[in-house]
């Protein structure tokens, strides 16, 4: 008989993720936040190149199922929260579900729990001191140290990430063993490439790492802040927490301008569209959000399996999940 | 020609690269948060048995390999050639020496192989895990010297040489791996 009626971690583990769940919860208490419920099922969707979200039809008659509303499981909660930003709160936290198409692996699950919070005033660096404090409370780490992405690329791959063209991100991925296909054109493809497999696995060994100062092309939501005359590019205000090589959270110098919003949902759409990937809607609740008025704050989620995983010295999320999607 | 997407990638599919049948021995998926879907996959190239890392993005497609496991017969040796006959269509394949790599060595009239097509056509060979040869030339026996792990040079009616304990004489019929080329016992003198 078939025994994957079973969940996949053990009891123990189980034990360990409510300890988990009961200190982050803790740690946001005291800190002032005020923990809350916005729904997984939306017709607004973040648009994001290479983030897709499942659909689901709001159907009106169970007759016809596939007829109705298109809806959009959340891939994280943030549209729900920002909107409560406008609407007057000022610390918020969030322990939820999230869903996205595609991703399952060693580090995926498509359905995961997550942690968001933002709070109304704080900056760029009070979002990565805030991440540390947090990460050292949850599981008793060091603070982390910060390096910016162009730095952490220097360092471990031997390449500048921002300034490298398609050909020097090709040796840069050779000189460190890795295979480069002949036909490789996509410099966006070999940065994440040089990402996951030379720099990530490097990150947050000693103790754990916040690499910041994305490329401005990976700002998602996050503000960017203009290249300066010392002959610095322009970088997108984004900070992520890694330990032991393994990426946990991503949070933002929240972006406020609606305008801007509505331009980066275009040009994620047309990318869509030039892969071949279905359309998400560009008008939503946020940008109304947003046209009235988004408080300047920082806002960061992070991947509570993820944290359980590094907590428990797991290797795979499948050990710290009960049923994950092959048992689901 | 059938392909596969990179959402079918899974470990065991076989797929074709630059013209050569490749096994998927391993797939793992990375993906940064925001970024590009990567499928980082071994591969087993199954004519030469070397393996291939390399990473695919999401979108990406790979060839179906027509690749099939089919028994056959040894039938002959002429020169460099092999020839082989399937055991059910009784069609007749050659094989060259390079492609039928050590696994002359242990090839006896009549003996039932394992082999695999690729496109159709022969490209590897396996004897069976335990063949047993006869013993055509070695030195005479070293009476009274029981260590077990001495050996000499045998020769086998193949043709193939092998390492054998000392008291293994002309004429003894050996059990032999073929997977590691190693002597295991004697079956009979």
């Amino acid at each position: 008989m078939s025994s994957d009626f079973l969940p996949s971690c053990s009891l123990d583990m189980l034990h360990q993720r409510a300890e988990l769940l009961r200190r982050l919860r803790r740690f946001f208490d005291s800190h002032g936040f005020v923990e809350v419920e916005t729904p997984t099922l939306s017709r607004d969707s973040v648009i994001d190149e290479h983030l897709d979200p499942l659909r689901v039809t709001l159907f009106q008659d169970a007759r016809e199922p596939d007829q109705g509303e298109p809806f959009y499981l959340q891939t994280s909660p943030e549209f729900g929260m920002k909107r409560l930003l406008v609407a007057g709160a000022t610390a918020i936290y969030q322990i939820t579900r999230a869903y996205r198409g595609g991703e399952a692996g060693p580090l995926h699950n498509p359905e995961f729990t997550m942690l968001e919070w933002y709070r109304v005033g704080d900056d760029y660096e009070d979002g990565r001191r805030l991440l540390s404090n947090l990460a050292s409370a949850a599981i008793g780490c060091d603070d982390a140290e910060q390096i910016t992405f162009r730095e952490a690329f220097q360092r471990h791959a031997q390449v500048d990430p921002f300034t490298a063209d398609v050909p020097q991100l090709g040796a840069a991925l050779q000189a460190n063993g890795k295979e480069v296909a002949a036909n490789e054109q996509d410099r966006a493809v070999l940065l994440d490439r040089l990402l996951t497999e030379c720099v990530e696995p490097k990150l947050g060994q000693e103790r754990p790492t916040i690499l910041y100062d994305y490329p401005a092309n990976q700002s998602a939501l996050a503000q960017v802040r203009p290249a300066d005359d010392q002959g610095n590019p322009a970088v997108a205000e984004r900070f992520e927490l890694y330990i032991r090589g393994v990426e946990l959270a991503n949070g933002y110098h929240e972006l406020l301008d609606p305008a801007v919003l509505i331009e980066r949902n275009r040009q994620n759409n047309a990318r869509r569209a030039g892969a071949g990937k279905y359309q998400l809607p560009e008008q939503s609740r946020l940008v109304a959000a947003m046209q009235h008025g988004l408080p300047a704050c920082s806002g960061c989620a992070l991947g509570v399996d993820r944290l359980l995983l590094i907590a428990a010295n797991a290797t795979s999320i499948q050990q710290v999940l009960a049923f994950p999607i092959e048992r689901a | 020609m059938a392909t596969y997407k990179t959402s079918d990638f899974k470990k065991g599919i076989k797929v074709q690269i630059d013209g050569e049948p490749y096994l998927m021995a391993e797939m793992n998926f990375r993906k940064p948060g925001k970024g590009n879907a990567l499928y980082e996959c071994k591969l087993k190239n199954l004519i030469r048995g070397t393996t291939l890392q390399r990473v695919f993005k999401g979108g990406d497609t790979l060839e179906a390999a027509d690749v099939e496991e089919v028994e056959v017969q040894y039938l002959y040796r002429q020169g460099d050639t092999w020839v082989f006959m399937h055991a059910e269509s009784f069609e007749q394949y050659e094989l060259d020496k390079d492609k039928v790599d050590d696994a002359w060595k242990y090839l006896k009239d009549g003996m039932a192989c394992q082999m695999m097509l690729f496109n159709e056509k022969p490209v590897s060979l396996t004897p069976p895990a335990h063949v047993e040869l006869k013993v055509e030339y070695c030195d005479p026996g070293a009476r009274g010297d029981t260590a077990t792990n001495v050996t000499k040079p045998v020769k086998l009616e193949t043709g193939a040489e092998i390492a054998a304990p000392l008291f293994i004489n002309i004429g003894n019929v050996l059990r032999i791996d073929t997977r590691t080329g190693e002597y295991i016992e004697r079956v009979s003198n």
